[in-house]
């Protein structure tokens, strides 16, 4: 199953780094990334592959936990939410 | 690919612009539960529910978490109880069962005890009507409705003065909370059978065993698209309601779709209303309001309403395999913060709301009257709103509070999603007269199509 991870928040320096170890810590590919930064706000996004990853619900929930950490907002939501609202 | 600004879309309008999908219903179908024994009937209604239900709330959650959108309700509806009764009679029993199976598995409401009368009313369905009082006070989930009209047979107008004496009755027994038990209770003129919303929801005799249908909410996103576009054409508006509209029904098919795979059950529809909430920025008052009015209730209400509703059906009916339901915006008063600050300071009148029910999908919705007004004055408002639907050939409904001990401009709270409201003024005139001579009003000329 695909999804998209998206990290809101303010600019800290390793962000990047931080998701991107959790994820491959379980099992979470990356398979696309793109990044802005909009007045001192950091947004990311990622299409990642979570099929090899236990439970999805873990995954989001260690994203969560992570994003609490660092202070900024990271969730993880199934890509055809996406899909289904902006592509006939 | 998706790219970033779709995505960030997407989450501005679940975070900012309260997007959340409202309910998702299971309407489940009790024929096979009817049995001559009271308790045998309960017991069965009990069972099927469970096993079809069981999982509903954490389907439900799982599917929220999955796609990080909200689903704020997870409910069940039934055949109208009072055809599962009536073999037994016991329609209290039924009840119980039905709050019983609520609480167990933990959904916020179950709908269904209910009536279909709009052409005449059995014996059975008559001794039905009279637990609803009882059955609504005495339990916590279960919500009431009776359909006492259709633009094909007209309306029962024995029915209409009935219901206005049992919600007279409702709101004196559970004067305790304001009355809050008339909040589960709603009478209907052309009533649809597959309604995911409450009070109204219940299982039609044509539909199937398990049945998830969705409703969806945003106001909040709609009233943010209209912000943006100032000083535009109406057409524009239309134009940039749909658009929205689409986007936001496109979440409630996904989620209808997902949820009938997990649970097992046939794909009904999605609902298009747009169902407002007392939170900042989820209000239908508020969209009209951007439209450009300085109060709902102003001049121009209806007009605008009218523009929303077509919108968000033209929308929608794309975005969804299965339309149905009531599909309108809803216009509660007490569930919506616009309509409420609107009634506090005058400007919304029931008369008001009343006009603008011909445009849009429900009617005069969680109003707060006076507790002294009659029940004929009740059964009047009924038969008002009930000629808008049969005549225009949609459904309207009723589902007013007469707030026991409590006048015009004192206020109530009813808590959580069916918020707080003023007790609004209605008419001091008497249709005692009209009301107590009984019979039918007869459908009107167009209702002959074959």
């Amino acid at each position: 199953m695909k999804a998209i991870v998206t990290v809101i928040g303010k600019d800290k320096v390793g962000i990047i780094a931080k998701v991107s170890g959790l994820l491959s810590s379980l099992d979470v590919n990356v398979e696309d990334i793109s990044q802005t930064i909009l007045q001192d706000y950091f947004a990311m996004m990622m299409l990642v592959d979570v099929s090899s990853a236990k439970s999805f619900t873990s995954v989001s929930e260690k994203l969560d936990e992570l994003g609490k950490k660092v202070g900024v907002s990271i969730r993880i939501q199934h890509e055809d939410i996406f899909n289904a609202m902006h592509r006939i | 690919m998706l790219n970033k600004n779709e995505i960030f879309e997407t989450i501005q309008m679940i975070d900012n612009q309260n997007l959340d999908v409202r309910t998702i219903t299971m309407a489940i179908s009790l024929f096979d539960c009817i049995t001559s024994s009271r308790e045998e009937t309960a017991a069965k209604v009990y069972d099927k529910i469970y096993s079809r239900a069981k999982n509903l709330v954490k389907t439900g959650d799982d599917i929220a978490a999955e796609y990080g959108v909200p689903i704020v309700n997870k409910r069940v509806s039934v055949t109208p109880v009072s055809l599962i009764g009536a073999a037994s009679g016991g329609y209290m029993e039924i009840a119980k069962a039905m709050d019983k199976v609520a609480e167990d598995i933990g959904i916020d409401f179950i709908g269904g005890y209910g009536a279909l009368v709009h052409k005449s009313a059995t014996p059975g369905e008559l001794e039905f009507l009279e637990t609803i009082p009882d059955a609504l006070a005495s339990t916590k989930k279960v919500c009431s409705s009776v359909n006492v009209g259709s633009t094909k047979s007209g309306i029962n107008m024995d029915a209409v003065r009935i219901l206005g004496e049992k919600i007279k009755r409702l709101a004196y027994l559970t004067r305790d909370r304001d009355s809050i038990g008339c909040t589960k209770f709603v009478a209907f003129c052309n009533a649809v059978e597959d309604n995911p919303f409450m009070a109204g929801a219940f299982n039609g005799a044509g539909e199937g065993d398990a049945v998830i249908n969705v409703g969806v909410s945003g106001p909040g996103v709609v009233q943010y698209a209209v912000s943006k576009a100032k000083g535009e054409s109406i057409d524009t508006i239309a134009e940039i309601i749909k658009k929205t509209a689409f986007k936001i029904t496109r979440v409630g098919q996904l989620v209808a779709k997902e949820a009938s795979r997990r649970l097992n059950a046939e794909f009904g529809i999605v609902d298009l209303s747009l169902a407002p909430t007392p939170k900042i920025g989820d209000s239908v008052a508020h969209i009209l309001e951007e439209m450009g009015l300085s109060s709902v209730g102003a001049h121009g209400t209806t007009a605008c309403l009218a523009i929303l509703n077509d919108a968000v059906k033209k929308g929608g009916l794309m975005a969804s395999s299965s339309v149905g339901g009531l599909s309108g915006a809803f216009s509660p008063v007490s569930e919506d913060i616009g309509m409420i600050n609107a009634a506090r300071k005058g400007s919304l009148s029931v008369e008001k709301l009343e006009a603008m029910t011909c445009v849009c999908s429900v009617g005069l919705d969680m109003i707060a009257i006076p507790g002294d007004t009659p029940a004929s004055t009740i059964s009047a408002i009924i038969a008002d709103e009930c000629a808008i639907g049969m005549v225009n050939n949609k459904t309207t409904a009723v589902r007013v509070i007469p707030v026991y001990g409590k006048g015009v401009g004192e206020e109530v709270s009813f808590g959580g999603l069916l918020g707080n409201a003023p007790v609004m003024p209605v008419r001091s005139e008497s249709a005692e007269t009209f009301i107590a001579r009984g019979g039918r009003i007869p459908a009107p000329l167009h209702s002959n199509k074959n």
